[in-house]
């Protein structure tokens, strides 16, 4: 949203300092532009935003924040999101106790000479085709997000019509604390 | 029982309790002005709807009950926001009702809508745009739940005109579950640990200091606050917005803190080695310079909102609670500080050093402001509440009024919003018919929302208003003498355009004017002998007067000037 500058994940030779905060709120109109108008005006970065419906209870969402921990300490952050009637519970998972996910999804132009080292690059990458015609391909890769950072940059080599990614999702490792359980 | 959602609107506000309601109908609100005519609720028809909101504000902050006003869809919407804004910064209890146009004509630029949930989101603690006629009284119920409980605020409901009119089965939300609320929990259990915690640093203090805010008015805990203070013996200051939470003649009072602050108070604080905050939100206006603010102090920082938590300041112990719960479980643990006596001495010290004073009332020239306020104060009975609009007026209000009570000191904190005051007078005189009501106004925040005096005439509000007439919006004079070389950059305003004895007298009102000391205690006789109308009192006021003590913005508290005539002393 207000990125200051292209985040590329939490890959070895980045410092870690985003934040995955998993959000569980009232499924009602409005909530997500009160959590992003929170963010907006409080000053936070968020790096990516996705929201879906939770579980199996319509009445909740949600929304998985990959918050810079730097724009604003991560306390006010969680505090000032918990002010919200809407939001439900908050979790807040380290980069190293997550599990995170992420759905890139790309066209690329394609000629005779290019489509035999693009299709090198969809098998090593571990992406899948999902679309052809006579001049470009679309594929898909779902991935943690140092792949499909990975793969952004291969596909540099290429001329791209257009890229999508979803931004993240998460859930704690095996073993770690849960995200925010629905309430019953 | 078959109502209307407007019945059931009504219905809704009378189940809460309401008694009052400040209001002025329009397009989208009319079906539910209808059976406001059968309600047992008062509406005070304002002339414009800022003054229902500061008049909705005026009468949460005299009585402790949330205030009620409602308002049409549109312009009527948006010409209560600056008093929604204004409530969300001060934590006061509103529940604001608006028209929207139909619920199909939502989205199409309709005649009079706008998006006021939108609007009032990053203002409000929470808002509603209700969606059937059945949700009216849960979304009613919540409002005032919301806006009362936990760390109060402002809560917007916004009613389509159609739901307004169509039918539902009439329920009322008999418990907090039916409210449907699963994100909002506003009630802890009190954390024994961090209680004790902060036990063991009253214990090790020798140089404490009570940083007395708002929240310690909200949650009512006056009467626990003097029990501690006294039983510790630890000295008080009470910020602009506690102003009354704690007797201005009880000596351990220092008064207030901050950029226009008691030498004492602002000094006590910069020397303490423990803070002990109780529902404040160290303001800029009370840390200045953050970094160099109480330097050597551990901070107990006790607050209802735990967002509050190092935010500003870094707390030693928190606590999350009430005030009243806190200050009772040291009571009972008899917590205990070091011996004061040392502390004591130095603060008597600069208490005697660095009074608050002002030059010498003379009828060379025109009245002094500070010498005004004294005197009516002065003639004044016990439990008086005091109003007051924004700039050098109201920090000479909360200087040299001397509060005793909670609930007496009505004002415009964390916003500073001019024109406040006389509509905010009007709100607490209808909460508080039993009190004298004054507000210290300025001559330019009095221009601002002076047609409500209509209003108060009209619903028979017998306010007493002081105009401290300099002519200038003086706090900004203030600023541009002292930081900008004295270039006065569009701030003067004349004492005779308008004529406020005129216009007090047009709005029905009766209007006096004084410009030298006797004709000061003539009019404020008069005006304290007026109990049926309105009162306006012109005060020609000398332009030239600065507010003092004064820690020029972003400084440390540490470079605090004081009086022109203390500086030789220092
Ligand atoms: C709505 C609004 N506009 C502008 C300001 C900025 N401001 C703060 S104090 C002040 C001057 C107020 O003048 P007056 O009411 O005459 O009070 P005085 O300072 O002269 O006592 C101004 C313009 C404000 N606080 N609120
Ligand atoms: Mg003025």
């Amino acid at each position: 949203m207000n990125s200051p500058e292209p985040f590329l994940g939490a890959t070895s030779h980045t410092p870690v300092r985003h934040h995955i905060l998993s959000v569980l709120v009232e499924n009602k109109a409005g909530v997500l532009a009160r959590v992003a108008g929170l963010f907006a005006r409080r000053g936070f970065n968020i790096y990516s935003l996705a929201v879906a419906p939770a579980e199996t209870k319509a009445r909740f969402s949600r929304i998985t924040i990959v918050v810079d921990a730097e724009s604003a300490p991560l306390e006010q952050i969680v505090e000032q999101l918990d002010k919200l009637v809407n939001v439900v519970a908050i979790s807040d998972l380290a980069p190293k106790d997550a599990l995170e996910r992420e759905l890139l999804l790309a066209t690329i132009k394609t000629n005779v000479d290019s489509r035999t080292s693009l299709l090198d690059v969809v098998g090593t990458s571990g992406a899948a085709i999902v679309d052809v015609d006579a001049g470009s391909v679309t594929l898909m890769l779902a991935g943690t997000p140092a792949a499909c950072d990975e793969l952004e940059r291969e596909l540099e080599n290429y001329t791209t019509i257009e890229l999508h990614r979803t931004g993240r999702v998460a859930l704690p490792r095996l073993g770690k604390a849960a995200t925010a359980t629905i309430p019953d | 029982m078959q109502l209307t959602g407007a019945q059931a609107l009504i219905k809704s506000l009378e189940m809460e309790g309401v008694e009052v309601i400040f209001g002025l109908p329009g397009g989208a609100i009319l079906p539910v002005y209808d059976p406001l005519i059968d309600s047992s609720i008062r509406h005070v028809l304002v002339r414009h709807e800022q003054g229902a909101g500061h008049m909705a504000e005026g009468y949460a902050l005299a009585t402790g009950r949330p205030g009620v006003a409602m308002v049409t869809s549109g312009p009527g919407a948006t010409n209560i926001v600056t008093p929604i804004g204004n409530a969300h910064m001060d934590s006061t209890p509103l529940v604001v009702i608006t028209g929207q146009v139909s619920s199909a004509a939502i989205g199409t630029d309709a005649f009079q809508e706008c998006d006021i949930t939108g609007i009032t989101m990053g203002i409000t603690k929470h808002n509603f745009l209700v969606k059937s006629a059945h949700e009216i009284p849960r979304a009613v119920a919540a409002a005032f739940h919301i806006a009362t409980t936990g760390r109060p605020g402002p809560v917007l409901v916004d009613i389509p005109k159609d739901i307004a009119q169509s039918t539902m089965e009439w329920w009322y939300p008999e418990n907090i579950e039916e409210l449907d609320l699963p994100g909002y929990h506003p009630v802890v259990e009190l954390d024994t640990n961090a209680v004790e915690r902060a036990i063991a640093l009253i214990k090790l203090a020798e140089r404490p200091v009570l940083y007395v805010g708002g929240g310690t008015l909200k949650s009512h805990a006056s009467a626990q606050l003097r029990a501690f203070a006294e039983r510790t013996g630890i000295p008080v200051v009470t910020t602009l917005m506690a102003r009354g939470a704690f007797p201005d003649s009880h000596p351990q009072h220092l008064g207030m803190p901050g950029m226009h602050g008691m030498y004492s108070a602002v000094t006590a604080i910069q020397k303490s080695d423990l803070l002990i905050s109780l529902g404040a939100r160290f303001d800029d206006r009370v840390t200045g310079k953050i970094p160099s603010f109480a330097p050597n102090a551990k901070v107990i920082h006790v607050d209802i909102d735990k967002a509050e938590f190092n935010k500003v300041r870094a707390a030693t112990v928190a606590i999350r609670s009430n005030v009243a719960a806190v200050l009772e479980a040291w009571d009972a643990a008899e917590a205990m500080p070091q011996n004061l006596e040392v502390w004591w001495k130095e603060i008597d010290a600069w208490r005697e050093a660095y009074p608050l004073v002002y030059d010498e009332p003379s009828d060379e020239g025109l009245l002094r402001p500070q010498f005004v306020i004294e005197s009516i104060a002065q003639a004044a009975q016990p439990g008086t509440i005091v109003a007051s609009g924004v700039g050098q007026h109201q920090m000479w209000a909360s200087q040299f009024w001397k509060f005793e009570e909670p609930g007496t000191w009505v004002n415009s904190g964390g916003a500073g919003t001019m024109g406040f005051g006389v509509p905010a007078a009007i709100g607490a005189k209808v909460g508080r018919p039993d009190r004298v009501v004054w507000c210290i106004d300025g001559d330019g925040c009095f221009q601002m929302t002076a047609q409500e005096l209509v209003t108060a005439r009209a619903e028979g509000i017998p306010i007493k208003v002081a105009i401290l007439n300099n002519a200038y919006l003086g706090m900004v004079r203030q600023w541009q003498e002292m930081f900008y070389d004295e270039r006065y950059s569009e701030v003067y305003l004349s004492p005779d355009l308008p004529d406020y004895v005129k216009w007090a007298e047009a709005m029905g009102c009766v209007g006096l004017r004084a410009t030298n000391i006797e004709e000061m205690h003539a009019a404020i006789a008069t005006a304290n002998s007026i109990h049926d109308v309105p009162v306006v009192i012109d005060f020609r006021t000398d332009s030239s007067e600065k507010v003092f003590p004064m820690v020029a913005a972003g400084a440390s508290n540490d470079d605090i000037m004081v009086h022109p005539l203390q500086r030789e002393s220092k």
